[in-house]
């Protein structure tokens, strides 16, 4: 009984809770709360605490409540112009600064593949450092040289590009938006693309110099479509959490910018309406739903 | 490589670091002026540092927030390990799919939802928001990423030596303790440390799931920011670099010298046999 213990049932076990203690974790913080923020977005606000009516209780009042389900949050959002436009203003800072990431991401990551070998470790470094620390903080750091008598003013004035009394209006503008963007998700850009560049075989752009072939045409032929796995997996990592964010378009964008993580915010913290607030989340899921699951089979692949 | 390339080249680097660079150092350059102004430099001056050390209020953030770091990054690590081995080593399982999509999704998920999900959960289940709440929150955001960094290690582990262990009748759990988690030790150690920085990072999060007593260090920062900018802010802000900073390249010389004194054993393996 006790062979049969050590050899057989104590290693079933051992695996056995190996893959059940993460994944209980992961069912019951991650999975659940979705169906939760689903269930409440179909209740309607309370003044209460918390402020909603509970829409099922316990399963058992499951089917006598079902009528009482209201898409009540939901009709709303599309009633109010301020969430549809929100949405759609968030994909599109999301899309624009995306391909702004693409074009000053490319250059660098570019740069850092064709450096010498002994170098390309601490470049990588160096990349990863400001990622390491706060991401408020970097976006902080962008307000004091944004602001109108800020440091960019100060240095205009001081070459002589401004007047003693002109200021630079970026601060609170989506341009503000746009470069704390790029400035905080450059490094999820730069990293999956040096991880493809780096991977490129010298030899086929010597072969194609050999040739005949100008650097330029080679690069589009040859080094582009290669990386384009990096390509893609840049793009996927910062434009999913982009169209959500909140810090960004809340320190920078200023009343002008419309987000709809800064809706959902407004609604939950100064409306507290949850039920809006759970419906406007679920929405954003929906939207993202593809390109989540897209980037899924690309890590799965990789 | 012509020249004109690698001159393209050399530009783009100096520009792109001086981009990521820059506003950092001015950040940190304008914690030390004398002048309440942050644009106006009023000569240097440690006050705004001497101020900090007497702000109780964000001494008591400090300590929530490295608490919540310690504990959570080490959840993190285990469970994040634990999932790494079985997306590594169980290559087939009912519910294997649905389990590498829990594990990959909140690297990509928008804040918003993580935090607002999660304290929808709490509350349903009656759980009080607050220290533990943010505790269990950061475990769950950042065990992805621990996931991620010790399965990049667990991949290029030679397998061997587990099955020579195996071979020889140490038992699976003792095996892993004996062989495994040596070999993966530094992969885990990068993953505590990104859990650990990733917590102490984190707003968005932390806001929905606080409670009274629990302000961390982002949140207090924040609610600072709103106020406006103040040359506290950026002497906190460079307190917080400088401790990231020199455990970052820290851990990395670290790391880099055990590979070498790797490289340096098996080489004289390679040699005596």
């Amino acid at each position: 009984m006790a062979e049969r213990w050590t050899q057989d049932v104590k290693p079933f076990l051992a695996k056995w809770a190996l893959v059940a203690v993460p994944y209980l974790w992961s069912l019951l913080f991650f999975l659940a709360p979705f169906l939760i923020i689903f269930k409440i977005s179909l209740s309607q606000t309370a003044i209460a605490m918390p402020p909603y009516v509970p829409v099922i209780g316990s399963l058992g009042d499951f089917w006598a409540k079902l009528s009482s389900f209201t898409f009540d949050n939901y009709i709303f959002l599309t009633e109010d112009p301020l969430y549809y436009s929100a949405y759609l203003s968030s994909l599109r800072i999301a899309l624009v600064s995306t391909i702004l990431l693409l074009i000053v991401g490319y250059p660098i990551a570019y740069g850092m593949a064709r450096a010498p070998k002994s170098l390309r470790n601490a470049l990588v470094m160096a990349v990863i450092l400001p990622f390491w620390t706060s991401f408020l903080i970097r976006v902080y750091a962008w307000i004091g040289i944004l602001k109108p008598e800020g440091l960019i003013t100060v240095a205009l004035q001081w070459l002589g590009f401004l007047g003693p009394n002109e200021q630079i209006h970026v601060y609170n503008t989506e341009i503000a938006v746009f470069i704390g963007i790029v400035y905080s998700y450059l490094p999820f850009m730069v990293l999956p693309l040096y991880a493809a560049l780096e991977k490129l075989d010298a030899t086929l752009l010597e072969a194609a110099a050999d040739l005949g072939c100008p650097p330029t045409k080679s690069f589009w032929v040859i080094t582009f479509p290669l990386s384009l796995p990096g390509v893609i997996a840049g793009c996927f990592l910062c434009f999913i959490p982009i169209v959500g964010e909140f810090v960004i378009p809340d320190l920078l964008g200023g009343s002008e910018t419309l987000m709809i993580g800064k809706t959902l915010w407004a609604e939950f913290f100064n409306n507290r309406d949850w039920p809006v607030s759970s419906a406007v989340a679920v929405v954003l899921l929906i939207i993202l739903v593809v390109p989540i699951v897209i980037f899924q089979n690309q890590q799965k692949k990789a | 490589m012509n020249k004109s390339t690698s001159w393209f080249n050399i530009t783009s680097l100096v520009v792109g670091f001086a981009f990521l660079y820059v506003p950092i150092l001015i950040l940190v350059v304008y914690s030390f002026n004398a002048s309440k102004l942050v644009t106006v430099w009023g000569g240097f001056s440690t006050q705004w540092y001497v101020e900090l050390v007497h702000d109780q209020a964000i001494i008591d953030a400090a300590w929530v927030t490295i608490r919540v770091g310690i504990i959570s990054a080490s959840f993190a690590t285990v469970l994040g390990t634990m999932a790494a081995l079985v997306l590594d080593r169980y290559r087939k399982f009912h519910g294997r799919a649905l389990f590498s999509g829990m594990v990959y999704a909140p690297l990509v998920m928008p804040e918003v939802i993580t935090g607002l999900s999660l304290l929808l959960l709490f509350v349903a289940i009656g759980f009080d928001r607050g220290f533990w709440a943010v505790v269990i929150a950061h475990t769950t955001l950042t065990m992805c990423f621990v996931a991620v960094v010790v399965q990049s290690r667990l991949v290029t582990l030679d397998r061997s030596l587990e099955e020579a262990a195996l071979d020889l009748g140490c038992p699976p759990v003792k095996t892993f303790f004996l062989i495994t988690l040596p070999l993966i030790l530094p992969g885990v150690v990068a993953g505590w440390m990104l859990a650990f920085t990733l917590s102490l990072d984190d707003l968005v999060i932390a806001s929905f799931n606080t409670g009274p007593g629990a302000t961390t260090l982002p949140i207090k920062i924040y609610s600072m920011v709103r106020l406006g900018v103040t040359p506290e802010i950026n002497a906190i802000s460079t307190i917080l670099i400088s401790v990231i900073a020199v455990g970052v390249i820290a851990a990395s010389v670290l790391s880099h010298r055990s590979q070498v004194e790797k490289e340096k054993a098996e080489r004289a393996v390679f040699l005596t046999n």
